[in-house]
C-alpha cells in the first residue's frame, strides 16, 4: 500500500494556527502582567502563581487518567485557566486554598460539562467566585504592613509595593469609600489588588499582542469598557469627575476581565453583533454591581453572569447568511 | 456596481510563484488516452463510437445525454480500443472511451476554419458551443451552452470573464491571460453578441499586476469592455463572492447568476468558447498547471484532454520528493488522488504534489473562536453546521442555511481546532439533496 498517497476531503491545506498557538499567545500575553505582580507583591505571588498552574494542569491530568480519556493538557488551557486564577487571587493568599480553587475550576467548571469547549462559565473567573464565597476575608485582604527598615529579603517577600504598604482597601474600594485615588499609581500598577489585575500598562501591552496576533478583536473589549465608563458617568453621583471615571476603568479587575477573561472563546458569542450586545451588558452589569452592590469589585460577577446569557444572545443574534434576505422567493 | 471584494474569505499562502513566470508548454500525449463519460455536470454522456471504431481529431465520439450535459469530443486521432469502466478523478469507475493515439493528428473536415463572428446569429453561437463540447473549465464542468441560454438574453446585464484565479498554486487562468489575451476578449465578444444589453467585464485578483495590465491595453479602445481588479483573497473567483464584487448582487444556492443578469465564465472557458466558434476548434485542450513542492519543474501544460496525469508528471520532471499528497485541482476544493493514473478532463486545472499533508491532523474539540462563522463567504456558522450534521439533524441543518454552503473550505482551512467542518456540512448537504432526489 506504501505506493498509494494520501486522500480526504478537501480542503488539503490547513492553517498554522491551532488551539495551542492560540492558547499559547495568550499565556504570552499575561507575562508582563505575571512579572509586574511578582515585582510588586514580591515571591508570595509568584508562589501563588506556580502552585495555581500545577494545580490546574496536574488536577486536569489526574482527571483525563481517572476517567480513562485521552490526556488533554496538551493544548495548554489548563495552565491558561491555573495562570488567570492566580491572577485573580491576592498574593498571600494560602496555598491549599489556591489548590481547593484550581481543582474546583478544573474539575467542576471544566471537566464535568465535558472539557474544553463545553464550559458555559470562565472556569477561572467561576473559581475566583467560589473562593469569594467560600473565604471572603482571605480573598480580599490585600493589607501589606509598610516595612520601617527594609531589606532585601523582604522585597523578595513582598515586593516593592511594600516599599510604602498598602492599607486594606484597593483604589477601587478607596473610590466606593469616596476617597480620591492616585490614578498614575493606578496605571502603573503600585497599588493594592489581586497580583494580576493591578498594572494597567502591562496588562494593555499583553492585550495590544493579542489583537496584533488576531487572537481577540476589540469589540467586546471596548463595548465593554465604554459602557462601564457611561453608566458610571451617568450613575456615578460625581457628575463629569474624569478622576472618578477613569478611576473605575483602572481599578479592580476591568482591564484584566474586559482584555483577557470577557474574550474567553468559549465562554463568549460568536457573532459580531452577539460581542457587541455581551460587552454592554457586562458594562451595565458591571456598573450596576460596583455602585449598587456591597463590594467594591464587579466584574467577575458580571462575566460569569453574562457566560450564562451567551446562548441566548446568540440566538437573537446569528448572522444572515450571504443573500439570504432574497431567498424568499421560492419556485 | 460591487466593491472589488465580498465578506469574509481567507489568506493563505498560494505558491503561484512556483511557475506564474514560466511560459505554458505544449504537450503532446504519449500512451492512450481516455475519456470518461461524466466530466460535467448533468446526466452522463452517452458513447456513439463502437470498439474498433477509427476516430478523427475534433470528431465526437459520446453525445450529451440530457439537457444539462456535454458531448465529448475526441483530442487525437486513432482507433477506440476499449469502452469500460475507468478510475477517474472522482475516485469512481466511470464508463470511459480509451483511444489508442495513431499520433498522425488527422482531423475532421473544416477543423479549425476561420468564422466571422460578425456574421453569426445566436443560434449559431450557441449551437457551436453545444458542439463542441465546452463545459466550465473552472473546476465545476456546468456545460456552457446551458449557462449562455438564459431564458431572457435582454435581462443579462453583465458577462463577466472570471478571472481571479483565487485557488493556491493554479496559474493557468493567468498564463492565459498572458499568452491568449486576444481569444479571451475575442470570447468575450462572441458572448456579448447573445447579449444585446450586457456590459463585458474581465475580473482579476489585484495580486496579478501584468495580466490587468495586458488586458487593459487590449481593450482600451473598446468601449463595453471593462478589466476590473478584484482584491485577493480566496474564494475570489467563487461565482456567488464575484458577482456580488463586481455588480454588487447577491445570490443563494437556489439561484444562478443570470437570475441576477449575470453570466460568468472562466478564463479558459472563454478561450474554449472563442476556439469553438471563430476557429471551428472544439474543446479538445486544456491548460493543467503541474506545481507543488514535490515537482522537479513546475509549470504549466497545455494538454489534450484524455491524457494521463503521469504523462503529464513526468513531463515535468516528476518528484524531487516523494509527495505525501497529489491532488487534482486546488488545495481549497480539489481532490486528492491515491493514484495519479487518471485521465485529465474537462475539469481538471492543476495537478499538485505536496510533500506533506499539513491536512492529516487530529481533530481536536472546537474551542468556539467563531473564526469559521468570521471567515464564511456566505456568513454561514459553520461550527454549528457540522454539530447539527455530526447527529444526522437534517432539519435543524437545513434551517441554519446549510444548503448555501458552495464547499470552499474556509471552514475547515481556519479552525485551530483543525476540525473538518467543510467535509461534515459538505457530506450532509450532498446527502440532503440525494434524498430530495429519491423522494
Amino acid at each position: 500500500m506504501s505506493d498509494l498517497f494520501h486522500v480526504s476531503a478537501a480542503p488539503h491545506n490547513r492553517s498554522p494556527i491551532t488551539t495551542k498557538s492560540i492558547m499559547q499567545d495568550v499565556l504570552l500575553a499575561l507575562i508582563p502582567a505575571g512579572i509586574f505582580g511578582v515585582y510588586n507583591f514580591g515571591i508570595n505571588a509568584l508562589t501563588v502563581i506556580v502552585v495555581s498552574i500545577a494545580a490546574c494542569v496536574l488536577t486536569e491530568y489526574l482527571y483525563c487518567r481517572f476517567m480513562k480519556k485521552s490526556a488533554t493538557i496538551g493544548d495548554y488551557s489548563a495552565v491558561v485557566t491555573g495562570l488567570l486564577l492566580a491572577y485573580n487571587l491576592p498574593s498571600n493568599f494560602p496555598i491549599w486554598m489556591t489548590i481547593v480553587g484550581s481543582v474546583f475550576a478544573i474539575v467542576i467548571v471544566k471537566m464535568l460539562f465535558g472539557g474544553l469547549g463545553q464550559n458555559f462559565m470562565n472556569p477561572a473567573l467561576a473559581a475566583r467566585v467560589f473562593l469569594l464565597i467560600s473565604f471572603p476575608v482571605r480573598m480580599t485582604s490585600f493589607a501589606v504592613e509598610k516595612l520601617t527598615t527594609p531589606n532585601t529579603a523582604d522585597y523578595i517577600k513582598h515586593g516593592f509595593v511594600a516599599l510604602d504598604g498598602v492599607s486594606g482597601a484597593t483604589p477601587l474600594a478607596a473610590l466606593k469609600a469616596g476617597e480620591s485615588v492616585d490614578l498614575w499609581k493606578m496605571l502603573i500598577g503600585n497599588t493594592g489588588g489581586t497580583i494580576g489585575e493591578t498594572s494597567a500598562i502591562a496588562i494593555l501591552i499583553g492585550a495590544a499582542y493579542l489583537l496584533f496576533r488576531k487572537v481577540i478583536s476589540l469589540r467586546i473589549p471596548l463595548t465593554y469598557i465604554i459602557s462601564l465608563a457611561v453608566f458610571v458617568l451617568i450613575f456615578g453621583g460625581k457628575g463629569f469627575d474624569m478622576t472618578f471615571v477613569l478611576g473605575h476603568i483602572l481599578g479592580g479587575g476591568l482591564l484584566l476581565g474586559a482584555f483577557f477573561m470577557a474574550t474567553d472563546y468559549v465562554t463568549s458569542p460568536i457573532t459580531r453583533v452577539g460581542q457587541i450586545v455581551f460587552g454592554i451588558s457586562l458594562g451595565l452589569l458591571t456598573g450596576l454591581f460596583r455602585l449598587q452592590g456591597g463590594s467594591a469589585e464587579g466584574v467577575s460577577y458580571a462575566i460569569i453572569f453574562c457566560n450564562l446569557l451567551v446562548p441566548l444572545i446568540e440566538k437573537v443574534t446569528r448572522q444572515t447568511s450571504f443573500g439570504k434576505e432574497r431567498a424568499v422567493r421560492e419556485k | 456596481m460591487g466593491k472589488s471584494t465580498f465578506p469574509g474569505g481567507i489568506h493563505t499562502y498560494d505558491g503561484k510563484d512556483l511557475t506564474m513566470d514560466k511560459p505554458t508548454t505544449v504537450l503532446l500525449p504519449k500512451g492512450d488516452l481516455v475519456f470518461p463519460m461524466v466530466q460535467h455536470l448533468g446526466a452522463p454522456a452517452k458513447p456513439i463510437v463502437a470498439k474498433g471504431d477509427k476516430v478523427l481529431v475534433g470528431q465526437r465520439i459520446a453525445e450529451a445525454g440530457g439537457f444539462i450535459s456535454a458531448h465529448v469530443i475526441a483530442s487525437v486521432s486513432g482507433t477506440v480500443k476499449e469502452i469500460e469502466k475507468r478510475l477517474t478523478v472522482s475516485g469512481n469507475m466511470v464508463e470511459s472511451i480509451v483511444i489508442e493515439n495513431d499520433n498522425e493528428y488527422r482531423t475532421v473536415d473544416d477543423f479549425g476554419k476561420e468564422r466571422d463572428i460578425n456574421k453569426l446569429t445566436k443560434e449559431e453561437i450557441r449551437s457551436y458551443v453545444k458542439e463542441a463540447g465546452i463545459v466550465g473549465l473552472g473546476g465545476a464542468g456546468f456545460p456552457t451552452h446551458v449557462k449562455l441560454t438564459p431564458k431572457d438574453d435582454s435581462k443579462i446585464d453583465y458577462v463577466i470573464v472570471n478571472g481571479a484565479e483565487c485557488e493556491p498554486y493554479l496559474t493557468s487562468d493567468y498564463r492565459m491571460m498572458l499568452e491568449e489575451p486576444e481569444k479571451i476578449i475575442g470570447g468575450l465578444k462572441i458572448i456579448l453578441r447573445l447579449f444585446e444589453n450586457a456590459k463585458g467585464v474581465i475580473a482579476i485578483e489585484d495580486n496579478k499586476p501584468e495580466a490587468i495590465k495586458k488586458l487593459r491595453e487590449l481593450t482600451a479602445t473598446e468601449n463595453n469592455i471593462e478589466v476590473a481588479s478584484v482584491k485577493t483573497k480566496y474564494p475570489q473567483g467563487g461565482e456567488r463572492q464575484l458577482v456580488y464584487a463586481i455588480t454588487g448582487r447577491k445570490l443563494n444556492s437556489k439561484k444562478l447568476p443570470a437570475d441576477v443578469g449575470c453570466v460568468v465564465d472562466n478564463v479558459d472557458t472563454v478561450i474554449a468558447i472563442y476556439n469553438a466558434v471563430a476557429k471551428s476548434t472544439p474543446l479538445i485542450r486544456r491548460i493543467v498547471t503541474v506545481s507543488g513542492d514535490a515537482v522537479t519543474n513546475p509549470q504549466n501544460f497545455s494538454v489534450a484532454i484524455g491524457i494521463d496525469y503521469w504523462e503529464i508528471l513526468e513531463a515535468a520532471g516528476g518528484f524531487t520528493d516523494r509527495p505525501e499528497k497529489m491532488i487534482s485541482g486546488g488545495p481549497m476544493m480539489g481532490i486528492a488522488l491515491y493514484n495519479c493514473n487518471v485521465p485529465v478532463m474537462k475539469t481538471s486545472s492543476a495537478l499538485l504534489g505536496l510533500k506533506k499533508d499539513t491536512a492529516a491532523v487530529e481533530e481536536s474539540p472546537c474551542i468556539r473562536c467563531g473564526k469559521c462563522a468570521e471567515k464564511c463567504p456566505l456568513q454561514l456558522m459553520p461550527f454549528q453546521l457540522a454539530a447539527l450534521a455530526n447527529r444526522n439533524d437534517d432539519d435543524g441543518f437545513v434551517k441554519s442555511d446549510g444548503m448555501e454552503c458552495c464547499g470552499c473550505g474556509c471552514c475547515s482551512y481556519i479552525c485551530p481546532a483543525k476540525r473538518s467542518l467543510s467535509q461534515s456540512i459538505m457530506q450532509t448537504r450532498n446527502s440532503i439533496i440525494g434524498k430530495r432526489k429519491k423522494a
